[in-house]
């Protein structure tokens, strides 16, 4: 089950970094190393911010809703515009309902329900494949104005 | 783990969150709070978060319960010094942070907290609360 469109259409990927989120601590490590990418990417202070919450948001999900997973931050270029790519894979349960998952105020970890729906909002592109009983991955891009 | 360490100033706790929090740390800061609250009587809270470059949900919803325990053991907590692209993402995110009362800084934060203070007061003079601005600088 998908949602979004194919983001890496047409885009070269210049440099990837990997992290695996087992910890509340990884959470923090994926919201720095995101932050130092966007400071050289030079995204706008408001992009950046806007990126390392979605990071936040989603390597959350990664580790509370997936048990765990790797995040891969990449530098990508569209033509002239450039941009970071950012994938969270987990081999968790998987989505039953996604469109429910991405529905404003769903939760089923007794959080506020914003962290995927809220995700999608701040970034440029947003696709999510997941598959119950094989896992989910998530990719956004952010690109520079 | 690292702690946030609470300040009392006066009637005042003063929290100022100068790290990066892992969820744990946020949890373990409510739980302070709390604490602290109970044990010293003061009336006011004033979270500083200029030093946080994002706020997330779990951050967000952290303040918000931080808000809600504090006014039930009677202490009221202003959130300071949001940066304007952190007040930017949380709003596109979704959250509005409905019952925190926030202040630009500290110093306008511990004004409101005096304000509010004073309409809790019975007062003979209806016109001190309106004044209470100037109040501040008055000798």
């Amino acid at each position: 089950m998908t949602a979004g469109g194919d983001i890496t259409a047409g885009a070269d990927i210049t440099a990837a970094e990997r992290l695996a989120v087992s910890t509340d601590q990884d959470v923090v490590r994926v919201r720095q190393l995101v932050r130092t990418i966007a400071v050289a990417a030079k995204l706008g202070l408001v992009d950046q911010t806007k990126l390392v919450t979605a990071a936040s948001e989603l390597a959350r999900n990664t580790l509370v809703y997936g048990g765990g997973g790797v995040v891969e931050v990449s530098r990508v270029e569209n033509g002239r515009r450039a941009g970071i790519r950012i994938v969270f894979a987990d081999q968790g349960p998987g989505i039953a309902d996604l469109e429910l998952a991405l529905t404003d105020g769903y939760t089923t970890g007794g959080g506020l329900g914003l962290g995927l729906s809220g995700a999608r909002r701040l970034v440029d592109e947003f696709d999510i494949d997941t598959e119950v009983g094989r896992g989910t991955t998530v990719s956004v891009t952010k690109w520079c104005r | 783990m690292e702690r946030v360490p609470v300040l009392k100033i006066g009637d005042i706790l003063l929290v100022s969150i100068q790290i990066d929090m892992e969820d744990q740390v946020a949890l373990q800061l409510q739980e302070d709070l709390a604490d602290r609250i109970v044990a010293t009587g003061c009336h006011g809270v004033i979270i500083d978060i200029s030093a946080l470059d994002i706020v997330d949900s779990f951050v967000g919803r952290t303040l918000a319960t931080i808000a809600a325990v504090s006014r039930v053991l009677d202490a009221e907590t202003v959130v300071v010094g949001m940066r304007p692209a952190v007040a930017i993402t949380l709003v596109e995110l979704g959250l509005s942070l409905p019952g925190i009362r926030t202040a630009l800084n500290v110093e306008l934060g511990m004004e409101l907290l005096a304000l509010e203070r004073d309409f809790d007061l019975p007062d003979d003079d209806d016109e001190a609360d309106e004044a209470g601005a100037t109040v501040v600088a008055a000798p």
